[in-house]
């Protein structure tokens, strides 16, 4: 009953929050918006909302925090009481002050993670999908059998190989998913490459820069954009798992994946406390998928 | 000869919704069916003929919704009946037959099951009587081997016997009604006939009513007892066929017919060096050959109209001439000088020279470039325009192909009609200046009336510029409206070729004057003359 | 284009599947082969060579070489390369570093465990995601599509250990279920079943909300198709159109997503078999990183990664063979 009653209130507070979102929103954004905003689905709103928090702490966590990152403040797993109003973690550090942090840095690590696979990985694909023939062929065969090691298994060894400091884990899971990002970055440019306008340009001797530039990379961006929230959600959930094995953000860096490691004996004792990181994770990922899922379904809805 | 009243549709209107906002598709029409009578609906694309012909099951397409009138169907009124009523209905006493066969039957079953499945369903048979029924009207749709043909998966069968197919599954039922929507517009012109008659044949047979929706006059004119003209909607006139025929009343009507009418006369003879000589070229993709020693000469000044079927090999002469695929054997002369085979090899300047103009403008125009771009890209590469220059000759252009340089020099593609977008295909060949254009179907997509424009444009174009046309089309009206010579393929082959005047002139080569005769006329009578003349030759 | 692509496919239809199929396993024989040598290979890229890396900053050159010696490190990479692939494919992976006993032995038992929690998850997963897919896409935009939907997606958006620590908290403090699971030889099936009952949900959770949306959406693509459209002015009922008429041309996509998301329950299971101390080849994997105990890494790695290819490799022949325009050729 307790759980159920739980779920409503959440439930409810996120449409509320979804509600004033996009009232605002659409209210304050510029004319040509307007409408885009107004239509909007609440569970997107209440992606978007999440994911504006989320940066504003992120970006003014030292501000924000009650305590420093690493100041150990009192004993250990102290219950929810001023001044820890949630507690203190397995080394007496203020679980708040972390979980701030750990916006910093988790979102963090896990955006210039996307943002270097999503480079690689898209200007390869592109490149590969223009070039066509046994380049491209043997280029797509080698990231297929790449594909073909589950990418947490794949991980697992990088990581083995080259330990596991923060740039190496940056660059494994950006290695990892920039093979996810060719397939699909090929794919779509493969839609593109076969219109009637690319053979006119190449008919018309048009360089390979300009073809990608110009008449490939900006039909080739709503799909792409899309994939670039759900790559995000893939690799913050993948840091945090790795996080949570203890093979990725070490401490006593604030990290939620290791949080919860951390403080897990406390669920045995019915404790709700190491839910709170984890449940951090969940509601990032929840907001951007909805946003993603929204603009997908806005993008197949033009097409008609 | 009028039965009793079938159907009776009055004042309908359906909206369609774009974003989210609806617009009304059909803006109260009125239509009434006897039974066993035969209705044409003709039009153009958006008048809302199909919207139409479907709300006569009651049925609306996903996005549209009828929002007005009454639809009573011998006694039933199909707006107030439930879903399960008009469930019961559909496939048993309203079919349907759709456009493309090859689409509209499901991959994953064979046509016999799926014949089956509506009587089935319906219990209006049992499984093996209707599978005995089925072959029945297999045989009666003159289809080959039909004890056999059923028991085939939809891909394993040609287009033309598919639609015949499909026509048999409508009768399955015996309905009262049968919807036609543009049942043969998918085909070539010489299985059109076929399937014309064993549509026509199985109709009169079981004396059902039927709505032909088409946007082709002549083809409804064999087909209809009366015929209804929409519009954007709204009813134009309604008559009957031989009256419709002989004294259109409204300016619209006659309007249907005019691009047959427009023809320019045939060219002086063709003299000097040929811009673009094709010399034996055997050409084709893996180990197919897809054309085999083909030739033919395009002079300035001149259309050279290559015509065939689909599968003939015109397009495929496009894409050697352009160097999209080089020929395995012979090669292509730019006056006089060899051309390199592959488009890779050759130099700004000889890609300047040959221009190519699409059969689908949405495809063939970038839709995230504006017209500036899109137009000025190929001045600004092959003549190394700049600034004031390319943005003068970019305005140039505009007016040229008659669209107003202010109001759209900065437009996307997805902001303009069909006929625009091709405008904007053929301001683009300009662009570069050249002596060859190479249009490949540049008017299939479009509506009649604008075909008549790009026509007339195009004609006005070469006149000014000198410029060498190779129009490619399956649609012979436009070849006797714009062509000075003529090459006919089949399979890869020139069957034919020579000055226009000649070649709509019989005798010709038998394939060229089974396809000339192919043609629907705007004669109800056409169709049976054909038939009878062509049985009694057999 | 006027179809002077299309080759029409003549002769044995059989051969032409058969063909085909050949060619597929031939490929996934050939993927395995280079996950062999990225595996392999990846031990190469080690900064120092492996004996370094075991005796650390302790080492003398003479206990450098009498290591290399004894792990064979002398020999030249594509002959080691060798030896490791024909031993492991003899079920011999060596001995783990880490404790000196052989890793087969260690393996071997795990495999069983972690095969049966993913058979375990994908007997719940499979039939509840194809159902409340199909369902989805029936009532599709009614309420019911929208619960599910959003459902779908928060629980595909929650990290593994988060599903887990909540169900922990709520089926296993109340006594339910078990929050650890100790499997030994004697265990018996049911107990088996019970104890791995909360793990197997966990990851239920998870790759159901995956594989009902991609059936959702497959079946949805298929809804524009003019042969459902021709399906429904045959007067048959929604049910019918889905089940008849999409779903049969649906098989290939489902197949394949159905395929995938069984190939992420094996990599799934390494968080979940953390949480609940199953003792599985995830368990055995992450050790054995932390450890850096490279053998096992490229043992478990290998098997990890075979299994993904070869659901993958079924997959392909499955959709193949449920196509009637390979199967039945003109």
């Amino acid at each position: 009953m307790k759980v159920l009653l739980v779920v409503i209130a959440a439930v409810a507070f996120a449409l509320a929050l979804g509600w004033v979102f996009r009232a605002a929103a659409w209210r304050l954004a510029p004319k040509r918006h307007t409408l885009v905003f107004r239509d909007m689905p609440l569970t997107a709103a209440f992606g978007m909302a999440v994911i504006l928090i989320y940066v504003v702490v992120a970006l003014f966590a030292p501000v924000l925090a009650p305590f420093a990152e690493r100041e150990v403040v009192g004993g250990q797993y102290l219950p929810w009481a001023a001044p820890y109003l949630l507690g203190t973690d397995n080394l007496g550090r203020d679980m708040l002050t972390r979980l701030i942090y750990g916006a910093r840095n988790t979102v963090g690590i896990a955006f210039a993670t996307t943002a270097l696979a999503f480079v690689v990985g898209s200007i390869l694909g592109i490149w590969a999908a223009v070039l066509g023939g046994w380049a491209d062929q043997a280029l797509s065969r080698f990231v297929d059998a790449l594909m073909a090691i589950p990418a947490l298994i794949f991980s697992l060894l990088l990581l083995t190989i080259f330990g596991t400091s923060i740039t190496t884990l940056i660059l494994v899971i950006a290695a990892v998913d920039a093979t996810r990002v060719y397939r699909l970055a090929r794919s779509v440019a493969q839609g593109i490459v076969v219109m009637d306008y690319i053979e006119a340009a190449r008919l018309r001797g048009e360089g390979m820069w300009r073809l990608i530039r110009r008449e490939i990379l900006p039909n080739a961006m709503a799909p792409l954009v899309a994939e670039f929230g759900l790559r995000f959600c893939f690799v913050f959930l993948a840091i945090s798992a790795l996080s949570f094995l203890g093979l990725g953000i070490k401490p006593p860096t604030a990290d939620w994946g290791s949080m919860v490691r951390e403080n897990a004996t406390l669920i045995t004792f019915g404790d709700v406390t190491p839910l709170l990181p984890a449940g951090a994770i969940a509601l990032l990922t929840v907001a951007v998928n909805f946003v993603v899922d929204w603009q997908l379904h806005r993008a197949s809805g033009l097409k008609e | 000869m009028r039965g009793e009243v079938l159907l009776t549709i009055r004042d309908l209107r359906i909206e369609g919704r774009s974003g989210d906002t609806w617009s009304e598709i059909v803006k109260g029409v009125d239509l009434t069916l006897h039974k066993g009578e035969v209705l044409g609906l003709i039009g153009e694309s958006g008048a809302g003929k199909s919207t139409l012909g479907l709300a006569a099951m009651g049925f609306a397409r996903d996005g549209c919704r009828i929002s007005g009138g009454t639809i009573d169907f011998d006694g039933i009124d199909l707006r107030k009946a439930s879903e399960g009523e008009r469930r019961a209905l559909r496939g048993k006493r309203i079919a349907y037959v759709a456009q493309s066969a090859a689409a509209s039957f499901n991959p994953a079953h064979k046509l016999i099951d799926q014949y089956c499945e509506g009587p089935v369903v319906h219990g209006v048979m049992a499984r093996d009587k209707a599978a005995a029924d089925a072959v029945e009207l297999y045989r009666r749709m003159r289809l080959p081997n039909p004890d056999e043909i059923g028991f085939r998966y939809p891909h394993q069968v040609s287009g033309g016997q598919l639609q015949r197919a499909m026509t048999a599954m409508a009768m399955a039922c015996r309905p009262d009604l049968i919807i036609f929507d543009e049942p043969t517009t998918a085909l070539d012109v010489t299985t059109q006939i076929e399937v014309l008659a064993a549509i026509r044949d199985i109709v009169r047979q079981f004396g059902t009513a039927a709505i032909y929706i088409t946007h082709d006059l002549a083809v409804v004119a064999q087909m209809a007892d009366r015929i209804k003209v929409l519009l954007r909607g709204v009813e134009v006139e309604e008559a009957d066929t031989r009256s419709m025929l002989a004294a259109p009343r409204e300016d619209y009507t006659r309007s249907l017919w005019a691009v047959r009418s427009f023809a320019r006369p045939e060219q002086s003879q063709a003299t000097g060096t040929p811009v673009v000589s094709v010399r034996n070229i055997t050409a084709g993709y893996g180990t197919v050959d897809v054309l085999k020693n083909v030739s033919f000469d395009i002079h300035a000044r001149r259309t050279v109209a290559v015509v065939g079927e689909s599968g003939s090999g015109k397009s495929t002469t496009a894409r050697v001439i352009t160097g999209l695929l080089p020929p395995r054997e012979g090669e292509v002369l730019f006056e006089n000088k060899p051309l390199p085979p592959s488009f890779k090899a050759r130099s700004r300047e000889q890609l300047r020279q040959c221009q190519m103009i699409y059969q689908m403008a949405d495809t063939a125009l970038n839709p995230k470039l504006r017209l500036r771009e899109l137009i000025g890209r190929p001045a600004q590469m092959y003549l190394g325009l700049k600034g004031r220059a390319l943005e003068e000759r970019v305005r140039e252009l505009l007016a040229m192909i008659e669209l107003e340089p202010d109001r759209f020099i900065d437009r996307l593609p997805g902001e303009l009609s069909g006929g625009q977008k091709q405008r904007i295909g053929i301001a683009r060949a300009l662009a570069a200046e050249p002596k060859l254009i190479i249009c490949d179907e540049v008017t299939s997509a479009l509506d009649q009336i604008v075909q008549e424009g790009i026509l007339k444009l195009l004609d006005r174009l070469q006149s000014e510029l000198d410029l060498a046309y190779m129009f490619i089309t399956h649609d012979l009206a436009t070849v006797k409206a714009i062509a000075d010579e003529v090459v006919v393929m089949q399979s890869g082959l020139v069957v034919e070729k020579g000055p226009k005047s000649e070649m709509f002139r019989p005798p010709n080569e038998p394939y060229t004057d089974l396809l000339l005769s192919s043609v629907p006329e705007m004669d109800p009578d056409w169709l049976t003359r054909l038939l009878a003349s062509r049985s009694g030759q057999a | 284009m006027n179809g002077g692509l299309k080759t029409v496919g003549n002769g044995g239809q059989m051969s032409d599947v058969w063909r085909m199929i050949g060619r597929r396993l031939l490929f996934g024989c050939l993927t395995l082969f280079v996950i062999s040598v990225v595996i392999f290979g990846a031990t190469e890229l080690l900064p120092g060579d492996l004996a370094r890396q075991l005796l650390g900053q302790s080492a003398t050159p003479e206990t450098l070489a009498a290591l290399r010696e004894q792990l064979g490190l002398n020999a030249p990479a594509p002959l080691r390369y060798w030896n490791w692939l024909t031993a492991a494919l003899h079920g011999d992976f060596g001995v783990s570093m880490a404790n000196k006993r052989p890793i087969a032995d260690l393996v071997s038992a795990r495999l069983g465990n972690t095969l049966f929690l993913a058979l375990y998850a994908a007997a719940l997963a499979v039939p509840l995601a194809l159902i409340l897919g199909v369902l989805a896409a029936l009532w599709r935009n009614s309420w019911f599509d929208r619960a599910a939907n959003s459902l779908a997606l928060t629980s595909i958006s929650f990290p593994e250990f988060f599903v887990a620590y909540i169900l922990v908290l709520w089926l296993a403090q109340s006594g339910l279920f078990p929050s650890m699971v100790r499997i030994t030889p004697g265990t018996t099936f049911g107990a088996r079943l019970y104890m791995s009952f909360l793990p197997a949900l966990t990851l239920t959770l998870v790759v159901t909300a995956h594989m009902m949306r991609m059936t959702r959406a497959a079946i949805i693509n298929l809804l524009a198709s003019p042969y459902i459209e021709m399906a429904r002015l045959k007067g048959m009922s929604p049910l019918r159109v889905i089940l008849r008429h999409a779903v049969p041309n649906a098989l290939a996509p489902i197949i394949n997503v159905v395929a995938l998301n069984l190939a992420y329950l094996i990599t799934g299971v390494v968080v979940v078999e953390v949480v609940f101390v199953y003792p599985g080849l995830g368990q055995l994997m992450v050790d054995a990183v932390t450890n850096r105990d490279i053998a096992v890494v490229q043992a478990v790695a290998l098997i990890f990664a075979s299994a993904y290819v070869l659901l993958n490799l079924i997959a392909d022949v499955l959709s193949t063979v449920t196509n009637p325009r390979l199967m039945h050729q003109r």
